[in-house]
């Protein structure tokens, strides 16, 4: 049932895996005496909140409407009052409208939520939209859109992602371990579905156990069904990113996506094996996505391990419930250590694609000064887009867009290995973000240029005033 | 509560400048060893004097320039020990500083320190030097009296293999090997620059590509072009000894002079080489043929020196040239 992949990516780092919590089961945490939900927690255009301070909700209750497309719904994830509507900064620094709900502590659960019916495919996307369901990987893409493509590129191939190869999360794992039946139940309905004939589970080999429970799951349907489902679990060189999207898909199928192309354009559906789970139980429980499983991990935390915590729940509140600190925090990161945001304040709530909170004590945090570059060419070689990260570094400081463009800066995913790898320990994941910026204004003032000596030729070559 | 914020990601690898130096050094300490060995006292006074200017040079002209203290990072170390490594045995003294001055001083600094020289600055002072004091730097000793003798009495004048290959006076190429031959102080004992390449190859510090495109790329020349060469070969194949013969002057070539230093720890120098694996071919096979013209068709015997700075001087090109399509970047109709 396990093949190894023959392809391979160029580049990646081997940070140490940290996987601490591996064999901890996950725990439920209750009792939140409020939450914070932001009414942008995907990509796309923030919700319509449609509750009032004094408004009664239920888990499950739907509190922000997706009313544009790309944008999904967002539902409270505890029973009680909605004290506040009001603007927040989020995480990443940007003002979002938040709902703050105190708990009633009675976690009832809004009887409107049942098993929906799902009869057409058109049923199934709607299904999935209501469900408030995003990628959980991390990328918070609703996930509707990903199962509705357009019609000429349908996928051959689904490509469940259970490489988690960020140093010290096992919220994957541990989801694995515990409901690999709603991960199967889930990559059949999106088969069934979408009609894709084919699905490949890609786990890092430093998980062996997760191979074994996937090939008994799949013997058991066999048993059960008498069919066999073409599902095949496979191997993966254990090395960062083999879990970001691009490298995934060519490592287990030799496809490789172009630049500025999604995965759909080489007829491959990426998805998390959370989101599959999630999928699958939604269409047991109907209860909409309310929880989500995170890693708790780093030196300063007294009982690392995975927990279960609503969604919009503070993250110093998830601290304390979880056990709390055995020496004050250095440095807390919401997500992996390659690519986590570091927090300046921990009351955010946490939104859908938050996997991981890392809270670093001293022997974690550091941060050596940047040194010159000394053309080690090791960020060239640890770059799985194959770029030239010392040189897009040099060209954003110099603020050299030309250059920029010439080294395809756009191009860059922001895994971090060239950072990882750096002797000089210089910020070129930082540069390198702040020189898309740069590229970004300067193709919008190119092309508003383009448009004014456009509009002026059409006047009949007056300059415009 | 104070937290730290930063860019991800939050963990590194171990490796630093001063580890990458470090372990430079310590894969140049075999041959500066066998060196010391084969020259004696003196080639120790020379070493430390070439270490210790490059290190004050370094601190001195930071200092003139306002700018800050960069010893720790241990890369002037390196080039003093290089560029001792690079010199005759009987060199006067002052000469060593003057050297050591002008590799750190106007190669280094005055392009902007670390990471900004174009060219070699060990490399550079020795042709700096060679071009100064032009019989200092090519009168090449043996020791002959005691080890511990500084007197240049004690040492007699000899000429390297380069220049003896095709006379009766040619070391065997074990004695080439093993370094009991006239030379600079550290290219001599091939063995030893071996292990420390070695070391280097195995610590991930440099890749193979640029040495084993140097060596191979001038061999073949060699074997193809030299005097005694595949085409004009008069010898017996059908005996072993015959092979030997056939081999005998590209394997005396690569093993004389400063080929193997050069290749395995000038041409490999971060700061002047290529960055993609292809450009670090297209160094190694320019820095060949460079060496090979030199060598035979020059009138200085050495090659190595000239070429690898020629090829340094060449790097941003190659640079340019090598720089490859991103991750997925296809033709237009290729098909997926």
């Amino acid at each position: 049932m396990s093949l190894r992949s023959l392809h391979a990516f160029a580049g990646g780092v081997h940070p140490l895996g940290n996987k601490n919590t591996d064999v901890l089961p996950s725990i439920h945490l209750h009792g939140f005496p409020e939450v914070e939900l932001l009414m942008q927690q995907h990509i796309g255009p923030p919700c319509t909140c449609v509750v009032r301070p004094g408004d009664h909700v239920d888990v499950g209750t739907m509190v922000g409407r997706a009313d544009k497309p790309m944008s999904v719904p967002i539902h409270s994830s505890i029973s009680g009052t909605v004290k506040e509507v009001h603007y927040v900064v989020s995480a990443n620094g940007t003002p979002v409208e938040a709902v703050r709900i105190e708990s009633d502590f009675k976690h009832s659960i809004n009887p409107f939520c049942r098993p929906p019916k799902v009869e057409s495919f058109e049923d199934f996307i709607q299904m999935i939209r209501d469900s408030g369901l995003v990628g959980l990987g991390g990328a918070a893409f609703p996930t509707y859109i990903k199962l509705n493509p357009p019609k000429n590129k349908m996928p051959d191939t689904l490509i469940v992602n259970a490489a988690e190869c960020e140093p010290y999360i096992t919220a994957d794992y541990r989801q694995i371990c515990e409901h690999p039946d709603d991960i199967i139940d889930g990559i059949l309905e999106v088969m069934k579905w979408l009609e894709i004939p084919k699905t490949i589970i890609g786990v890092e080999d430093n998980k062996p156990l997760v191979t074994r429970i996937f090939s008994h799951e799949i013997k058991k349907r066999v048993y059960k069904t008498g069919k066999h489902p073409d599902i095949e679990v496979r191997t993966l060189k254990t090395i960062y990113p083999q879990g970001a999207e691009k490298m995934l898909i060519y490592t287990l199928t030799g496809r490789k996506v172009p630049p500025g192309k999604l995965p759909i354009d080489v007829h491959t559906l990426v998805m998390n094996v959370s989101t599959l789970r999630f999928i699958g139980l939604y269409l047991k429980e109907g209860i909409p996505l309310t929880r989500k499983r995170m890693t708790l991990d780093g030196s300063a935390l007294n009982t690392p391990g995975n927990f279960i915590v609503p969604i919009g729940a503070r993250i110093q509140d998830i601290i304390e419930a979880a056990g709390g600190t055995r020496e004050e925090p250095k440095k807390i990161i919401m997500g992996g250590a390659m690519m986590g945001v570091a927090l300046d304040r921990i009351d955010h709530g946490i939104i859908k694609a938050n996997n991981a909170i890392l809270v670093f004590g001293s022997e974690e945090t550091t941060l050596p000064p940047e040194s010159p570059c000394i053309r080690c060419a090791r960020c060239v070689a640890s770059c799985p887009m194959d770029l030239i990260p010392c040189g897009i570094d040099k060209a954003t400081r110099l603020r050299d867009t030309e250059m920029l463009e010439k080294y395809h800066v756009m191009d860059c995913i922001e895994c971090g290995c060239c950072t990882y790898a750096c002797p000089s320990k210089r910020f070129l994941t930082q540069s390198i973000k702040n020189g898309k910026v740069m590229v970004r204004a300067e193709r919008a003032r190119i092309k508003k240029e383009q448009e004014l000596l456009a509009a002026s030729e059409q006047k009949g070559g007056n300059a415009p005033s | 509560m104070k937290l730290q914020v930063s860019h991800s990601p939050h963990v590194r690898d171990k490796a630093t400048t001063q580890s990458i130096m470090l372990d430079v050094i310590i894969a140049l300490i075999p041959a500066t060893l066998a060196g010391w060995y084969y020259f004696g006292i003196r080639a120790v006074l020379i070493t430390l004097i070439s270490v210790a200017s490059c290190i004050i040079f370094e601190y001195i002209s930071r200092r003139i320039m306002k700018r800050n203290n960069t010893i720790s990072d241990l890369s002037a170390v390196v080039t003093g020990l290089l560029l001792a490594m690079n010199l005759p045995v009987s060199l006067p003294l002052y000469m060593v500083v003057i050297g050591a001055c002008f590799a750190i001083v106007v190669v280094k600094q005055m392009f902007g320190g670390l990471g900004n020289n174009f060219v070699n600055p060990a490399i550079a002072a020795r042709i700096f030097l060679v071009i100064a004091f032009p019989k200092a730097m090519t009168s090449w000793t043996v020791r002959s009296g005691s080890w511990f003798s500084f007197d240049s009495a004690d040492a007699v004048s000899s000429a390297t293999p380069l220049t003896r290959i095709h006379t009766s006076e040619a070391p065997s190429l074990w004695k080439l090997f093993i370094g009991d031959k006239a030379g600079c102080i550290g290219e001599v004992c091939i063995i030893a620059l071996l292990i420390g390449a070695l070391y280097l190859i195995l610590r991930h510090v440099i890749r193979p590509w640029i040495p084993v495109a140097y060596i191979g790329t001038f061999a073949l020349l060699a074997f193809l072009f030299g005097k005694t060469n595949v085409f004009n070969f008069a010898g017996d194949l059908t005996v072993l000894s015959g092979w030997g013969d056939l081999f005998h002057e590209c394997c005396y070539m690569v093993l004389s002079g400063g080929l193997i230093l050069g290749a395995f720890f000038m041409a490999t120098d971060y700061v002047t080489s290529p960055l993609t694996t292809k450009g670090k071919f297209i160094f190694g096979i320019g820095c060949g043929i460079l060496t090979f013209l030199i060598r035979y068709y020059g009138n200085m015997a050495e090659g190595v020196s000239f070429s690898i700075i020629l090829m340094n001087i060449l790097t941003p090109h190659i640079d340019n040239w090598t720089m490859g399509k991103p991750f997925g970047e296809v033709k237009e109709n290729a098909k997926v």
